[in-house]
């Protein structure tokens, strides 16, 4: 079973990819990402992403510790990392 | 601004009477920004630490115990939805911080699930600041932020913290978690203080 | 297409509605023309910015329902009861009318002919959208690749796509079977939603190795990944994309 604190409010990493390219040049989605609290290590569409929120979270699957979030201003956006001890992409 | 979709409002109503740039709401949106802490009441507590590290606790018990108020407000949600004359039942801050000794200027709320907003103590006290833990006559719904959260109405929804578990007091101020995210570290609705620098 | 064409920071671009085609009584089809769309893949979706007339504005993200033939995409929106912008493309968009929208992004829940192995595609409601981009991809390619579809919906009237998937049924490579969770039509005496007989039934086993595409509702989304993986699938060969409930 679930933890008590899972419900199904979340979304998909996937969820978070217009955002997220009208930031990077390459598409984090597909990006493999290590969470730095506990250490899962997946592809990013595959963490829990709240959206209902003043601003996109993307919570860690296995830990549910906060990996990213992105907050759009109407001039600015914020991007905070912390929670992602690396973002691996592909050179191609 | 790009391309005017005519005939699209979305699901606004706007009143003279709302912050600016606010709309009415009748239905009460739940936002949430992770899973929803299922606390049970026997295992609550509500924990203030003063500045000098002085810790003052209250389980459910105590918190029921405490003289408790009817509280009926608008609510401003940052996100643009208000909702008018909403009504809570909760123990005032004033109750709570009478007997802590503090001359902070600044608190932390801190919840169950790890979120965390500051706020200036003044806008704590004096009638401002509640611990609710019943919405129109029910005990707050998980998803509201029960058992219990704090209710802020004078600023942006985001202040009231939902799943309050404590207060840290400060002589200096931090920032909680919107507020290191791009949010306004006061959060005024009537002065639509939404991001850092409005 | 050049490399300097998906190597960039997406901006929002006009769309222009050209054509709409009803599919069942709560969803429709808007074609649209976008005309600096790069391409996209199939299982990819799109963000549909709209703006109001004092300024208000609002996006949500839609799967484009359509695979890539270099003229125009196709977006399949159901209503969303209390939601924001779909009752406006569904109930209120008309042909030549515009927004806006920024896309393709996703690079995760995306199906390519020359991927290797079956394709288990398996959708609930309005989550038929991206899995009908793959099937169409699957079938303008010619793959041979087998495809197998589990279609949940509540009842035969709530079937988007009814005339495409008995088309796309008369492949030998593409397998489609729907589960009714309300109310089956005449011959079909299962009412339920899918649970591990379905997929035992229904799906292709651990051993076929299939790469499995889940998309709907959250809580379906939730149900159906945990089946699969109960099922003996590998957990990194299931991909979900989950929508709602995000106001619609």
């Amino acid at each position: 079973m679930k933890s008590e604190a899972s419900d199904a409010t979340h979304l998909d990493g996937n969820a978070a990819a217009g955002a997220l390219s009208a930031l990077f040049a390459v598409d984090i989605t597909s990006a493999i990402a290590r969470c730095s609290g506990c250490g899962q290590t997946g592809v990013f569409a595959d963490t829990r992403l709240y959206v209902d929120a003043p601003g996109l979270v993307a919570r860690c699957a296995g830990c549910d510790g906060v990996l990213m979030r992105v907050v759009t201003t109407p001039t600015d956006t914020y991007v905070d990392l912390r929670g992602l001890t690396y973002l691996k992409v592909p050179n191609e | 601004m790009g391309i005017v979709s005519e005939g699209f409002g979305g699901r606004r109503r706007s009143r003279a009477d709302l912050p600016p740039g606010q709309y009415l709401t009748q239905d009460f949106p739940v936002l949430s920004a992770g899973p929803t802490p299922h606390i049970r009441t026997e295992h609550w507590e509500f924990v203030v630490t003063s500045e000098s590290g002085e810790r003052y606790r209250w389980d459910w018990a105590g918190l029921m115990g405490l003289p408790a108020e009817e509280i009926t407000k608008d609510i401003h949600c940052v996100t643009r939805w208000s909702k008018l004359e909403t009504s809570w039942k909760g123990v005032s801050l004033d109750t709570l911080l009478a007997d802590v000794e503090t001359a902070a200027d600044f608190a932390m709320a801190h919840s169950y699930g790890g979120y965390t907003t500051n706020l200036p103590m003044e806008d704590l006290l004096d009638g401002q600041a509640w611990i609710a833990y019943e919405y129109d006559g029910e005990p707050v719904d998980p998803e509201h932020g029960g058992p219990a959260r704090l209710l802020v109405p004078h600023l942006y929804f985001w202040k009231s913290a939902k799943w309050v578990r404590g207060l840290v007091l400060s002589d200096s101020e931090d920032l909680g978690f919107w507020e290191t995210a791009g949010y306004h570290e006061y959060g005024d609705p009537w002065k639509e203080q939404r991001y850092a620098g409005d | 297409m050049e490399r300097t064409a998906l190597r960039r920071r997406l901006s929002w671009q006009v769309a222009t509605v050209t054509d709409i085609r009803p599919e069942t009584a709560t969803a429709r089809t808007l074609v649209l023309d976008v005309p600096d769309w790069a391409g996209h893949l199939a299982g990819q979706h799109l963000d549909v910015r709209l703006t109001a007339p004092d300024g208000y504005r609002a996006s949500r993200s839609y799967s484009v329902s359509s695979d890539w033939r270099g003229d125009t995409i196709e977006l399949t929106v159901e209503v969303v009861p209390d939601g924001e912008v779909s009752p406006y493309l569904v109930d209120v968009v008309k042909v030549g009318d515009q927004f806006e929208v920024r896309g393709p992004v996703g690079g995760w829940f995306v199906w390519k002919p020359e991927q290797e192995g079956p394709v288990q595609l398996i959708g609930g409601g309005s989550g038929i959208a991206p899995l009908m981009a793959m099937l169409r991809a699957h079938a303008t390619s010619g793959s041979t690749t087998p495809v197998r579809l589990i279609y949940s919906v509540r009842r035969p009237a709530s079937v988007i796509f009814v005339g495409d998937l008995k088309e796309l049924a008369a492949s030998e490579h593409v397998d489609v079977r729907l589960v009714y969770t309300r109310e089956a039509p005449a011959g079909e005496p299962r009412v339920g939603r899918i649970d591990a007989d379905v997929i035992g039934q229904y799906a292709f086993t651990p051993v076929d190795a299939p790469t499995s595409y889940v998309c709907g509702p959250t809580p379906f989304v939730e149900t159906v990944a945990d089946l699969l993986v109960e099922a003996g699938h590998d957990p990194a060969r299931v991909r979900t994309e989950r929508f709602g409930p995000t106001g619609g």
